[in-house]
């Protein structure tokens, strides 16, 4: 298990690098910087720009710099100082940005995070052990609605009654919109993982051990959560690793839709205008936690299931 | 309905208010048991009216090819039928000892506090797959204490003091470390002796045996077997054992049961149905084993023509009219035959038996009996067929040299290769065009490691396989790039052993069949004589030619071995290895596909290596056996030298394990039984590497030197034996 932890770890370690150098080189990709793109914009109201004043701030945040300087520029800061950069945008320090956004992100993601959890783990039970019962077509018909609705609309739709039946304000945030976007959120990954659970489950309760376990007498409730749904909790514990980034990565569209200010609606505004250091900490954060993430499940289903532990295929 | 059958439903029936009453000497009486699976295609009769008394104390065995209703019999008298089943009626009468009242299991609740007491209390049951029928999430010492607490009121720790007494009792050697292990970490055998101690861990009466031995080894079989008759021994429990093979059922029933499409076709003492079966299924299940020791090489087996029906499609009259050579036109098709008894406790359901109808004379049997494939392909003479084996000037079709297969361990942080097991350890071997040899050894032998190697189907460590196509030149298959490789791929292939898993689910038969001359040759599936050659391979093979089209579920176990078989042959190879092709096969489909690959042998003159764990699979099919143990060989001879006279105590092991089809001879025969424990193959024994189980190891030389494999007698044979010589082995043959 030691040496199992050891090796996990030691590969994190230039999966990290890699992760650092997509994300700044993902960042430097569009032609342009984000003075191409202020300037632009100003040309496009009609004002002029002093060229002077474009190349001191070209020198300031050393733009014509060579990738791998800037990169190290960067990077040292980060590991040295915990400093993000400075956002052009905003000018403030990165860091300050996301730390204002994290606490209302963090809240909403495990909010929803419980409530798929919450959700999904009895119904999903319920749907494998009495298939093709009614109950299990209703969940079913549920779940493929959920999945197939897109988020964004559900949001508009709750919003709409929201403000007609409740006088609900969405201008700004409010405890209403909160629940809403938790609500939003909690459907859409509870309908995926009824839908995996249910597949496992069914897929475990039909192998033999089950049956040999029956006939040891065991009670039907302790076998079902001892025997399979043990093995089938499996995927639950897998997608731990995703849990971390969207903890802080915050949804984009849900965001924007209900105005709730996340870190998701930021990196998507950091984007268009190529607010470099900013958009480049929230995509390289998302990775490193994503990184971290899989780590940790690795881990959690090496612990709670002896066939990774011990190497049996 | 006769007066007869009116007598046996009654004969241990109940009076009128229901209440019951069963001899004493009956632990369970199954009574008119129905079992029936409600469908969206209709009601499917699984089980349907069967009538079965267990004396206690004694063995019953329940006997029919897969698919005739044996498994759900034994569950249904658990409450462990899986939805859509149901039991739609009759009685499992139940006495647990002869003081005790009787009751009706299958009128309980499945999901019941009833039931569960007697499950695992007082009836225990063991499963086909030992492996998957333990949790891997616990280790056994978890779930036997756990079957131990279901019903005895004991603390952990004397439930687990216990539990290490029962793995003993198994005879798991170990038992303290054993406690502690995974089912994942280890064997088959070893499984199943941890499911026999949770079966056995509360002293049930009855224990129900389904197919346990069916996916072991024919050693651990005999192990496993043995084990089960010590227990009974010591406990008198009663046992239901439920088995496709004969052979097994000669060496351990008191009474047998032969069931066909869910119902009873002959019942009665096991000597009685083996001297004279009174139901022509019995007597063509009887006849599909191979025999040892008879030369049987030029007979060929003899087969039950065609298959078990789905239950859905159960022919109308008698269920086995349609497969039956004795079959009464007229009678067997429309009327369903009743209890017929024969003599004092046998009893079987044929109209044969009705003195109404005369059996039909022999020569319209003899019409009947040819099997369509019969009729084909004339019994080739061997020694035509191999007549240029000796002929210095030839190469042999292959020659294995000194060829070796390492695995590499993998340790530590960065995975370094710390050491290696030899897989296959210098092994060299001979076959001669037209010849067919058969490589038996038990599972870990480096059997298939060794036919892996010689199709390139993964890449030796060192030594050569030199390959003849043609007898004047030779090339070294081991050495050749992908690319060069490709010619041979044609030229040598390979039949697996799964036929489940070996055929990919979402291509269809002519994609499967095809793929081998698409891959190697380029053909195009629209290519019409592509198509023309899958329908002439799949009707060689005895399926119809419209199934191309249709996907792998549609077949049996049996059928799909014949599509892996027309899928080998369809480049016209002259090398086939055949790797465990009919372990995965009931006994009766079996003989069918030996017989099969026989005819093909002579009709495309080809040349097999025959892998199996099974001698008596091997016996029928080869001129010449090689026996491997731990990747070496320790013995090769012609087949009637080796079943005659083996000259290695480890063939004459695998030959005793062998079940013999014959109840008078259970006891007689000479029984060598080795351990469980195959050495580890990366650190292997000093010496001869078979001296820790081998019942005649000597005081000298077996511990401290390696015996090599050296030419004895005056046939081209050899042994790997110090001792060969002085010993004097049991051949099977010579027991005759």
């Amino acid at each position: 298990m030691l040496k199992y932890l050891g090796q996990r770890l030691l590969y994190v370690i230039p999966t990290l690098l890699m992760v650092s150098i997509v994300s700044f080189a993902i960042i430097q990709l569009p032609p342009g910087d984000y003075l191409s793109t202020y300037v632009a914009n100003l040309q496009a109201k009609g004002e002029q720009v002093d060229p002077a004043l474009l190349e001191s701030l070209r020198q300031r945040y050393g733009l014509d710099d060579p990738f791998i300087v800037q990169y190290f520029k960067w990077m040292s800061g980060i590991v040295l100082h915990l400093d993000f950069g400075h956002s052009m945008e905003w000018s403030r320090p990165v860091g300050e940005l996301i730390a204002a956004r994290l606490p209302l992100t963090i809240a909403i993601a495990g909010a929803s995070i419980a409530i798929v959890w919450l959700v999904s783990l009895p119904v999903g039970v319920y749907s494998a052990v009495k298939q093709y019962s009614i109950g299990d077509y209703v969940a079913t018909t549920i779940s493929f609605l959920g999945l197939a609705t897109p988020n964004f609309l559900l949001a508009l739709v709750m919003m709409w009654f929201g403000f007609t039946m409740f006088g609900l304000s969405v201008s700004q945030v409010n405890a209403g919109t909160l629940i809403i976007a938790m609500i939003v959120l909690g459907t859409a990954g509870t309908a995926g993982l009824i839908r995996t659970l249910r597949a496992n489950l069914l897929d475990e309760l039909r192998k033999p051990y089950v049956v040999a376990a029956r006939a040891q007498g065991l009670k039907e409730s302790k076998l079902l959560i001892k025997y399979p749904l043990r093995v089938a909790m499996n995927p639950f514990f897998s997608t731990i690793g995703w849990l971390l980034p969207s903890l802080v990565g915050g949804e984009v569209i849900v965001s924007t839709v209900l105005n709730i200010p996340t870190t998701g609606p930021l990196m998507l505004d950091a984007l268009l205008s190529q607010d470099m250091y900013l958009a480049g900490s929230i995509i390289m954060i998302l990775g490193v936690l994503t990184v971290i993430g899989t780590v940790i499940s690795d881990l959690a289903l090496a612990w709670l299931d002896p066939r990774v532990r011990l190497g049996a295929n | 309905m006769t007066q007869q059958e009116m007598n046996v439903t009654t004969q241990t029936a109940h009076d009128s208010e229901g209440s019951v009453a069963v001899d004493s000497d009956i632990i369970m009486s199954i009574q008119d048991l129905k079992t029936w699976f409600h469908t969206d295609e209709g009601v499917v009769k699984a089980v349907d009216g069967v009538n079965i008394n267990i004396p206690r104390g004694k063995t019953m065995c329940l006997v029919g090819e897969s698919g005739c209703g044996k498994s759900i019999t034994a569950r249904s008298v658990l409450g462990l039928i899986d939805q859509p089943g149901k039991i739609e009626d009759g009685k499992v009468l139940w006495r647990e000892t002869r003081d005790t009242e009787v009751v009706d299991l299958a009128s309980m609740k499945p999901t019941g506090d009833a039931i569960r007491r007697i499950r695992g209390g007082q009836i225990g049951m063991v499963f086909q797959e030992p492996i998957a029928s333990l949790s891997p999430m616990y280790t056994v010492g978890a779930q036997l204490v756990q079957a131990i607490r279901l019903h005895q009121n004991i603390s952990a720790d004397e439930a687990r003091q216990r539990a290490i007494e029962q793995l003993d009792r198994v005879g798991i050697p170990q038992p303290q470390r054993r406690f502690h292990s995974y089912p994942f970490q280890l064997s088959g055998g070893m499984c199943q002796r941890v499911m026999i101690a949770i079966a056995l861990a509360n002293d049930p009466a009855l224990l129900i045996a389904d197919e346990p031995t069916t996916a072991l080894d024919v050693t651990t079989q005999a192990r496993i077997l043995d084990l089960i008759a010590g227990l009974q021994e010591e406990t008198g429990m009663s046992v239901l054992f439920i088995t496709h093979d004969l052979g097994v059922v000669a060496e351990i029933a008191d009474d047998v049961t032969v069931m066909y499409l869910g119902k009873v076709a002959e019942q009665g003492g096991v000597n009685d149905v083996f001297d004279s079966p009174q139901h022509p299924y019995t007597r063509a299940l009887l006849s599909s084993i191979p025999v040892m020791g008879q030369d049987t090489k030029v007979s060929r087996l003899s087969t039950i023509k065609g298959m078990v029906p789905t239950p859905a499609n159960r022919p109308t009259g008698c269920p086995f009219h349609d497969r039956c050579t004795e079959a009464i036109v007229g009678v067997c098709d429309t009327v369903e035959p009743a209890v017929h008894h024969v003599g004092a406790g046998q009893l079987s359901l044929c109209h044969l038996l009705d003195p109404e109808h005369q059996p039909p004379d022999s020569e319209t049997v003899a019409d009947d009996d040819v099997d369509p494939q019969e009729e084909l392909a004339p019994k080739v003479d061997i020694a035509a067929r191999t007549d240029n084996l000796d002929d210095p000037d030839r190469f042999p079709l292959l020659s294995v040299r000194d060829l070796s297969v390492d695995f590499p361990i993998k340790n530590g942080m960065f995975s370094r290769v710390t050491s290696h097991v030899h897989a296959v350890n210098k092994v060299s071997l001979d076959i001669r065009p037209g010849e067919t040899v058969g490589l038996v050894g038990e599972s870990g032998c480096g059997k298939t490691t060794l036919g892996r190697a010689i199709s390139r189907a993964l890449d030796p460590t060192s030594g050569q396989v030199l390959f003849s196509p043609d007898g004047s030149t030779q090339v070294d298959l081991a050495t050749l790039s992908n690319r060069e490789l490709k010619p041979y791929r044609e030229q040598v292939r390979v039949i697996f052993q799964d036929p489940f898993a070996s055929l990919n689910p979402r291509k269809n038969l002519l994609e499967l069949i095809s793929a081998p001359l698409k891959k190697i040759r380029g053909a195009d599936n629209k290519d019409s004589s592509v198509q023309e050659k899958v329908a002439e391979m799949l009707r060689r093979v005895g399926l119809q030619p419209e199934y191309m089209f249709r996907y792998p579920h549609a077949f049996s176990g049996g059928q799909r071995q014949r599509i892996n078989i027309a899928r080998a042959l369809i480049t016209r190879p002259k090398l086939v290895i055949a790797d465990e092709a009919v372990s995965a096969l009931d006994v009766s489909v079996r003989a069918q596909i030996l017989n099969l690959m026989a005819d093909l042998q002579d009709e495309y003159d080809l040349t097999y290596l025959f892998i199996s764990h099974d001698l008596s699979v091997v016996e029928h099919i080869s001129e010449r056996v090689a026996v491997m143990y731990l990747g070496e060989i320790v013995e090769e001879a012609s087949t009637h030298e080796l079943f005659t006279s083996p000259q290695h105590p480890y063939t004459e092991a695998l030959m005793s394990a062998v079940p013999i089809a014959d109840p008078h001879r259970r006891g007689s025969q000479i029984r060598v039984r080795l351990p469980d424990d195959l050495p580890d193959a990366v650190n292997p024994p000093p010496g001869c590497y078979f001296h820790t189980r081998c019942p005649h190891k000597a005081e000298t030389l077996c511990d401290t030197d390696r015996p090599e494999l050296h030419e004895i007698g005056d046939g081209p044979r050899r042994t790997a034996c110090h001792w060969a010589s002085e010993l004097s082995l049991a051949g099977v043959a010579s027991n005759q």
